[in-house]
């Protein structure tokens, strides 16, 4: 019964979702397409971390070749939206299996710090690579085309954008959360609290690690094809360490026990760093603070105390 | 029904310049129930976890039905028919005691490779479980989570998840360490009966005497990284050197006493 | 001097501060069993303190060398005292989590105290210039780096080796239980450790200053360099950390001359190299997952 009104609660939240251009300004449009797409880079950072319990420290590098992805394709090859998109995801998988294939063979302590090693490697390539990442300045002056699928989409539109970026991350969501609940996930989740007991269960853990490593590197590419013609603009900024913590932080906010826990952490995250930027520089240091004290104080996030509280009372 | 199920042959394990274990050989028959004893730090453990694929020997072959399972990895050595439960409780915490089996079986069955069924309506695995709980007598605390439950029954849910992957050989650390006296006796009826259906290879470690003798065909001691004798339980009892070693300095005054 | 001679000097110089700062990561991990992201912060920390000192208040390099590292210390100190203490006894990754925070508070902290730009610190009148050594110049300041790089590697290995307070933190590193039941009090030696090494960053920091230009993005920089050297050389290995120095030294020193355009790539293909024969480093154990 619980889960049939939490279920009838998310129905809602995307019924409001839809109705947002008609019923805000476009600033907000522009704050929920963020949203949308920083939820999906968190939630897909959270099915190593809240999940398989990885902890990278360098998702940003195949959310960010996922954007460059996208934009060379605009600029070169003028090729349809969903086809960006397609190729997004493949590019990022395909770095997630190089880079996962060194990391996941080796414990936590390491893990962490080769993923946050390569993902910066993956940024001094692109701060370097001038010929044909344009450096530190980006790509940018790429215009959207048509969205494929012989569906005729005017993707400049912000509202329209919205819409797409909305039913993108909405399937992709299903997508990925049919993962976390089929035999695979619950694999997963073992591996997580006792991944020696799994292995002798007769699975060969480093290779299920490597395959959820890949799937998340694939919808973090999905969302950084979804951020360049967002943001106008490819940079390397997008590759940085700084940009690695934003899942972090998204996932431990809302609560990396739930699915949904990443989304909702995006969502604070944005208005917050919306808030506070407007009167404040050192956005940086607020975050420092918020990851500390969440950590130390509310570890299970906010969707996830309230989850948790609620499943307990009344049963 | 001759040929051993297991054979191990010269085993070795050297910690830097200790052997924890040193040149063991045995053969363990197929469908016996054999009891390894031995004072703390003979060396079971590590015997155990060379056998499981936990560690890799320094020396020696271990064979499985044939196949050479020396140094193999330990989901590798899983698959090919051995399973084993841990001294100290080696279940997953967060999960109801159900999940906790439905994962073995999961992953014994091949449904973990599947991206896109949904776990919770894998009804067939769902009901293996069950069966398997209520073999173990724990099926009533189906729905509760692993880490809540009492001492002995996460115990009695470790082995069920053992048995979850149809093993050949089954090695049971301490099973029935820190029970109380009922769920020992309960424990050492359930792996009785099990031994007796036919369908597995017994390894058990044991400190208590009583359950060793109770379920053991025949005994392996060991002392000090070595095989001191294997024989049956009347054997082992008889056997001078072992009450010398294991069994106490007691025996040896009553045995001076008697003039034996 | 010949151009490889300088190149190889200047590994040597590069690798001696590097083995001074990834050292004090490599203990706090031996010890405590974590990685402080915030290493390279408390470095930065170190040399603008340096810097505030010098420029500032007056005081001649070697009053800085002294209190600077000090000051890193102290803060160490509540550090652990008022946040990681929380956070021990959990999963590890919520030590990560929580040491990845404090790298982004103090991070922010030297920029808004400090400033974004550039900052500089002379070295002091007697290293200044250069010394003749064998017909060929050399920057005084670069001996003097190679001569605390060693009186610390010597300073280190005896404390180790030779001092009861080395044995204690030996001790705790193999097994904080059993350390703890022979009443060696391990909440003391954690906060201890985790101070020391704080310290080894911060004198690691202000050795570094008249050499480097000043910026808030400093920490970061050398943060993972000193991933990579641990990871190169072996994490929990003290020996590891040096030769994973001199390593990292020796790619910066002649990759840096020799092979610009790829310099800031060699140091990572370098790590790849390693990771792929040898996981745990080259002298490190245990890193299996």
């Amino acid at each position: 019964m619980k889960i049939k009104i939490l279920w009838a609660l998310l129905a809602l939240v995307i019924v409001g979702l839809i109705a947002v251009p008609w019923i805000t300004s476009y600033f907000y449009i522009f704050i929920f397409t963020e949203i949308l797409i920083l939820g999906l880079f968190a939630a897909s950072f959270n099915l190593i971390f809240g999940y398989t319990g990885m902890l990278s420290f360098g998702h940003a590098a195949f959310f960010g070749i996922g954007s460059y992805a996208m934009a060379l394709v605009l600029i070169h090859l003028e090729w349809p939206f969903v086809v960006g998109l397609l190729l997004s995801m493949g590019v990022s998988a395909l770095l997630a299996l190089i880079i996962g294939f060194f990391c996941v063979r080796l414990n936590e302590v390491y893990f962490a710090m080769l993923t946050l090693a390569f993902g910066m490697m993956v940024f001094a390539i692109a701060y370097q690579w001038r010929s044909v990442t344009n450096g530190s300045d980006g790509l940018a002056g790429f215009s959207l085309g048509s969205f494929g699928l012989g569906l005729d989409l005017t993707l400049a539109n912000p509202a329209v954008y919205y819409h797409v970026v909305l039913a993108i991350v909405v399937i992709a969501s299903a997508v990925l959360y049919l993962v976390c609940r089929s035999s695979f996930g619950m694999i997963l989740r073992a591996i997580r609290q006792n991944p020696e007991r799994v292995s002798f269960a007769g699975l060969n853990v480093r290779t299920y690690r490597l395959v959820a490593f890949v799937i998340a590197g694939s919808f973090a590419g999905l969302a950084g094809g979804l951020m360049a013609p967002f943001l106008r603009v490819a940079s390397p900024e997008l590759l940085h360490w700084s940009m690695s913590a934003e899942p972090i932080l998204m996932a431990i906010l809302g609560g990396t026990g739930y699915f949904l826990g990443p989304f909702v952490g995006s969502a604070v995250f944005v208005l917050l760093e919306t808030w506070i930027t407007s009167f404040t520089e050192s956005w940086m240091l607020v975050l420092g603070i918020i990851l500390a004290l969440m950590v130390i104080f509310f570890r299970k996030g906010l969707l996830g105390t309230v989850l948790d509280w609620w499943m307990e009372i009344k049963k | 029904m001759t040929n051993p199920i297991l054979t191990i042959l010269n085993l070795t394990k050297r910690f830097g310049g200790n052997a924890a274990v040193s040149s063991i050989n045995l053969d363990v028959m197929r469908k016996e129930t054999m009891a390894i004893i031995g004072p703390n730090g003979a060396g079971k453990t590590t015997f155990y976890n060379m056998v499981s694929g936990r560690m890799q020997p320094s020396e020696g072959s271990i064979t499985l039905d044939g196949k050479d399972i020396t140094g193999l990895p330990p989901h590798k050595i899983s698959k090919l028919g051995i399973s084993r439960s841990f001294q100290i409780n080696n279940i997953f915490p967060e999960m109801t005691v159900q999940e906790n089996v439905e994962v073995v079986l999961s992953a014994y069955h091949g449904h973990s490779r599947k991206l896109f069924n949904i776990a919770s309506r894998n009804t067939g695995i769902q009901q293996e479980a069950v069966e398997l709980l209520k073999r173990l007598g724990v099926d009533s605390l189906k729905d509760r989570r692993a880490e809540v439950i009492s001492y002995g029954d996460k115990r009695l849910l470790e082995i069920a998840m053992v048995l979850a992957t149809r093993p050949k050989l089954v090695l049971l650390d301490e099973p029935t360490a820190g029970m109380t006296p009922e769920e020992t006796r309960r424990t050492t009826k359930l792996i009785k009966s099990l031994a007796d259906s036919g369908d597995y290879t017994f390894l058990i470690t044991e400190h208590d005497m009583d359950v060793v003798f109770d379920l053991a065909d025949r005994i392996l001691v060991m002392h000090r990284g070595e095989k001191l004798f294997a024989g049956t339980p009347a054997e082992v009892k008889s056997h001078p050197e072992v009450r010398r070693a294991y069994l106490g300095e007691e025996e040896d005054e009553m045995t001076e006493e008697t003039g034996a | 001097m010949s151009g490889i001679g300088s190149a190889l000097l200047n590994s040597l110089d590069i690798g001696l501060l590097l083995f001074i700062i990834a050292v004090g990561l490599n203990i706090v991990f031996g010890v405590l069993n974590i990685i402080n992201f915030a290493h390279g912060a408390l470095y930065m920390l170190g040399a603008y303190l340096a810097f505030t000192l010098i420029n500032i208040v007056g005081m001649p390099f070697w009053a800085a060398l002294l209190l600077a590292p000090l000051g890193v210390a102290i803060l160490a100190v509540l550090i652990d005292r008022f946040l990681l203490r929380h956070i021990y006894s959990r999963d590890i990754a919520d030590s990560l989590l929580l040491t990845f925070a404090l790298l982004l508070i103090i991070n922010e902290s030297v920029r808004m105290i400090w400033g974004s730009g550039i900052q500089v610190v002379q070295p002091p009148q007697l290293l200044a210039g250069s010394m003749d050594i064998m017909g060929s110049s050399i920057p005084t300041y670069s001996l003097f780096v190679i001569v605390m790089g060693l009186a610390l590697l010597a300073g280190l290995w005896f404390l180790f080796n030779r001092t009861r307070i080395g044995r204690i933190m030996r001790a705790a590193a193999l097994d904080r239980d059993m350390a703890e039941v022979l009443c060696i009090n391990t909440r003391l030696v954690v906060t201890g450790v985790f101070a020391f090494g704080a310290w080894l960053a911060a004198v690691g920091g202000v050795i570094a200053a008249p050499m480097r230009a000043l910026d808030p993005g400093m920490g970061d920089k050398i943060i993972i360099e000193s991933f990579i050297v641990v990871v190169i050389g072996g994490l929990g290995s003290f020996p590891g950390a040096l030769l994973g120095a001199i390593i990292l030294g020796l790619i910066h020193g002649v990759g840096g001359r020799y092979f610009p355009e790829v310099n800031m790539l060699l140091p990572f293909l370098g790590m790849a190299l390693v990771l792929l024969f040898k996981p745990n480093g080259i002298m490190g154990k245990g890193a299996a997952a």
